[in-house]
């Protein structure tokens, strides 16, 4: 059935992991795109979740998502074999995948998800991998076991030190850039602040940098401008010029703000939900 | 007057005619135009049901008995798709509302929706002998008026076009706007395998996330998918044409013979000044979609979509799209809305008759002002609009007279929401992915007068071919693009 969910895991408190019936999706994407879905054709949010994987025999693609605000919430409670609202995609450019030499991929929180097609992609083009992964603390990791099937190297950080070691993932990245040879390109996908400083990084170091920018979205079509950035001193539109873009030329402080545009909103809707619904998640989580 | 025309020789004869006729006229002339009956001006302000109500069949038949029938009948001249105006008017005078429908349906398939819609005033409208004749456009015969009430009458009732026999051909229409719409009917009709492709999850095009609730109820748009549906067309949304699967794609591995591009206009234009990224500021395109696709006024009651809840809002732009999004903003709670337009009322391009209805609903017009930027606190919320004020100068290419900034005239106007209604520029994603289509340096389609593109076996027509269009120029594109595929399918004779 269209849109059903065939397997779902719970990598993390938080983060969530479902295989999704959309054959032609499945087909069709490339590292580096997108699907918008909701949970409920009639009245749900339309959200933007990167596709992280897909098995294009099954018809399935792999989305892997955390609970921030309603919609992830609504979705964390779909079961499996039960059936989203719908799947639109895939959508944004695809990477840029070719034979670079060496790429460092850094991912921060649940962008290491997005980062998993790439780091494939990038890795079956014949580059040597170096994957960053960083979290909160040891139970908020996730993708770690793919993540060391794929890299020739890998480092492991968290803010807590509960696994890894006790770091940003800033602090790698510069050993990594410091040394020589210097790496050909890094891709860094994360929370906007953590891309922001990671490109503050490699600029030091002139090591070109490819960052996947999750701005606010609502059609994904190009139609309704929701998800403009600056990028060299230009407008552009996250889900058609990207989601992803050069690091070196992203206005991030303008992005930070904009996402933050329906925060009193969201956390209201959220609270409302977790009222009316009493359910096991608590609020209290932060 | 004599009576009898056996006493007359025949030029007596006509000159009798005439004069009857005259007569005639005048008493028609003097049948006061029909108001639109029209929801209380306040009360309106915070719902989103239709603000025109529609004619009671009395004032139908009274403002179809305005009508002169003129012999040249100007008024079609002036109707993209010719509808035969004179003949459904004389129908509706006479009470034959089928009737009038029929000849209506004869050219335009939506009815219900250009009656609506329609920038009558520049169109059929403009021509009309009895507006003419006094000098005033508005009190031409209401075209669009009559048109709607014939079609809101048959509601639901409407019968579902025949189908011819199979040809075992398949078409594809992609994008469900007015233009998708009437192709994929044209084309199912003539036995045609007909597959609608829509982007979003709900098929109606602008219908369904542009033209607000109160304008054009979605139930309207909703009406015509369903004929389509009956008619056999399979509809199949959350399908992006490009990405999902590209043109050639669906050409060569799929199967269809025929694909309609009718994707509309795409990527709003922003003024590119300082501050259009701080939060608050939306396209209008945003703005509506929002409200209307997602239904964001039901926001935590139903609908998941936020908007902002703003106190004063700018709108800036001066066509039908700003006055949707003002008329919106009225709607979705705010107390102040101001309409930011650059000339004068007398050059914006929207209908009077939104015109008319914003300003009954309290949007407050500040013509001859331009924004200069948009100002933020630290947050990175609006706070503010700095404008400039201007004064009409020359007339320009365009024939409108160019206005021009006042130096020194800078002022700031006190609002927390900035919504751009400053028109659209083409979606690329079909530029992106449909190697070899020709496009203008506009990133329109560039098509023939069958609305054929430069590739075989794609048509082309709406928005993504016109730039902003109408309703009813996009519909008429379709018949032709329709026409032309089934020529082209047509086997050989
Ligand atoms: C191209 C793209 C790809 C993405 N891929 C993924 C993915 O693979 N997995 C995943 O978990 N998320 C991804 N995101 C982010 C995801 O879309 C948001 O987390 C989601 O929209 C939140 O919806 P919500 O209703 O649950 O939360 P909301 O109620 O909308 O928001 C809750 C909180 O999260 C913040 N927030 C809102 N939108 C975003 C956003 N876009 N990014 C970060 N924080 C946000 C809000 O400010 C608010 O504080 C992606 C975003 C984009 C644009
Ligand atoms: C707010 C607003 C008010 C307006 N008011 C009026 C008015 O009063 N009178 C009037 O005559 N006109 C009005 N217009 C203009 C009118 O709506 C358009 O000219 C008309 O709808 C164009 O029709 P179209 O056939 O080109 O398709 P559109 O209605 O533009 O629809 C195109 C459809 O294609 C879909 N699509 C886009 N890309 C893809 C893709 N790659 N794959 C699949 N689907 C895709 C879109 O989601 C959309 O549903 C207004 C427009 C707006 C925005
Ligand atoms: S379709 Fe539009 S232009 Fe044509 S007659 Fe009707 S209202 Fe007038
Ligand atoms: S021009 Fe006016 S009066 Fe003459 S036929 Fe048309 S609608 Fe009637
Ligand atoms: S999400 Fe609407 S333009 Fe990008």
């Amino acid at each position: 059935m269209l849109y059903q969910i065939t397997n779902k895991k719970q990598l993390s408190e938080n983060v969530f992991q479902m295989d999704v019936v959309a054959p032609l999706v499945a087909q069709a994407r490339k590292a580096g795109q997108f699907v918008i879905v909701s949970p409920d054709a009639e009245t749900g949010e339309r959200i933007p979740l990167t596709i992280a994987g897909a098995d294009p025999e099954k018809g399935t693609i792999r989305l892997i998502f955390q609970r921030v605000g309603k919609t992830t919430a609504l979705m964390a409670e779909i079961p499996e074999g039960g059936t989203l609202g719908y799947v639109a995609g895939p959508l944004g450019r695809p990477t840029h995948i070719e034979t670079f030499g060496t790429v460092v991929c850094v991912g921060g929180g649940i962008g290491v998800a997005p980062l998993l097609p790439i780091a494939t992609a990038m890795k079956e083009a014949g580059n040597k991998v170096i994957s960053i992964l960083g979290a909160r603390s040891k139970e908020l990791l996730i993708l770690e076991e793919e993540f060391t099937a794929l890299s020739d190297q890998i480092v492991i950080v968290t803010d807590d030190g509960s696994y890894g070691r006790k770091a940003l993932v800033t602090e790698p990245l510069k050993e990594i850039c410091a040394g020589a040879p210097k790496p050909d390109l890094a891709v860094a996908i994360g929370p906007t602040i953590m891309m922001k400083f990671c490109c503050e990084v490699t600029r030091e170091y002139a090591v070109p940098t490819q960052v996947s920018l999750n701005t606010i979205m609502v059609d994904g079509t190009g139609m309704c401008g929701g998800c403009r950035v600056e990028v060299g001193g230009q407008t552009k539109f996250v889900c058609v010029d990207g989601p992803e873009f050069d690091g070196h030329q992203v206005n991030f402080d303008l992005m930070m703000r904009r996402m933050n545009a329906f925060k009193d909103l969201e956390k209201r809707a959220l609270e409302q939900y977790y009222k009316e619904h009493k359910c096991k998640i608590g609020l209290d989580r932060k | 007057m004599p009576t009898n025309p056996e006493d007359l020789n025949r030029d007596e004869q006509q000159a009798c005619l005439q004069q009857l006729l005259d007569k005639l006229a005048k008493d028609r002339y003097a049948i006061a135009p029909q108001p639109m009956p029209a929801q209380d001006p306040i009360k309106r302000r915070r719902t989103m049901t239709e603000v025109a109500l529609g004619y009671t069949e009395t004032q139908a038949r009274l403002e179809a008995l305005r009508c002169l029938q003129c012999a040249n009948a100007p008024c079609m001249e002036g109707c993209p798709v010719r509808i035969r105006i004179r003949d459904f008017i004389a129908e509706i005078a006479r009470g034959e509302y089928g009737a009038a429908l029929a000849i209506i349906k004869e050219n335009s398939l939506l009815p219900a929706v250009c009656g609506r819609v329609c920038p009558q005033e520049v169109q059929c409208q403009e021509r009309c002998t009895v507006g003419k004749k006094f000098k005033d456009v508005n009190m031409s015969v209401s075209i669009g008026r009559l048109e709607r009430y014939v079609a809101d009458l048959a509601q639901g009732g409407g019968q579902t076009p025949a189908v011819a026999p199979p040809t075992g051909k398949k078409v594809a229409v992609v994008g469900s706007g007015p233009g998708g719409i009437v192709v994929a009917a044209d084309t199912r009709r003539a036995g045609h395998d007909v597959t609608l492709f829509e982007a979003f999850h709900k098929p109606g095009g602008v219908m369904i996330y542009g033209i607000p609730e109160f304008r054009l109820p979605k139930a309207i748009a909703q009406q015509e998918i369903d004929v389509l549906k009956k008619m056999g067309v399979k509809i199949v949304c959350n399908f992006i044409v490009g990405r999902t699967r590209t043109i050639e794609q669906l050409m060569k591995e799929d199967g269809f013979e025929a694909v309609y591009i009718g994707v509309g206009a795409g990527l709003p234009k922003f003024m590119g000044i300082e501050g259009e990224h701080l939060v608050g500021v939306y396209s209008a395109n945003e703005y509506l979609t929002r409200a209307n696709l997602m239904r964001a006024y039901e926001f935590g009651k139903g609908s998941d979509t936020p908007i902002t809840v703003s106190k004063n809002v700018a709108v800036v732009g001066g066509g039908n799209v700003a006055m949707d999004a003002a008329r919106m903003a009225v709607r979705l709670g705010a107390e102040n809305v101001y309409l930011v337009y650059r000339r004068s009322e007398a050059e914006m391009p929207a209908r009077v008759e939104e015109v008319h209805h914003a300003k009954e609903e309290g949007v407050i017009f500040c013509t001859l002002q331009n924004p200069k930027r948009i100002l933020g606190n630290a947050d990175g919320h609006v706070v503010g609009m700095e404008c400039l004020r201007y004064e009409l100068g020359e007339p320009d290419e365009s024939g409108r007279r160019r206005p021009v900034a006042i130096k020194g005239s800078e002022f700031v106007m006190d609002v927390d929401t900035v919504i751009v209604a400053i028109g659209n520029k083409a979606n690329p994603l079909i530029q992106q992915t449909t190697p070899g289509l020709e496009f203008n340096q506009w990133g329109n389609i560039v098509v023939d007068e069958n609305c054929r593109t430069s590739l075989k076996g794609v048509y082309a027509g709406g928005d993504i071919v016109l730039g902003a269009a109408t309703v009813i120029l996009a519909m008429g594109q379709g018949r032709i693009a329709a026409q032309a595929i089934n020529a082209d399918l047509a086997p050989p004779t």
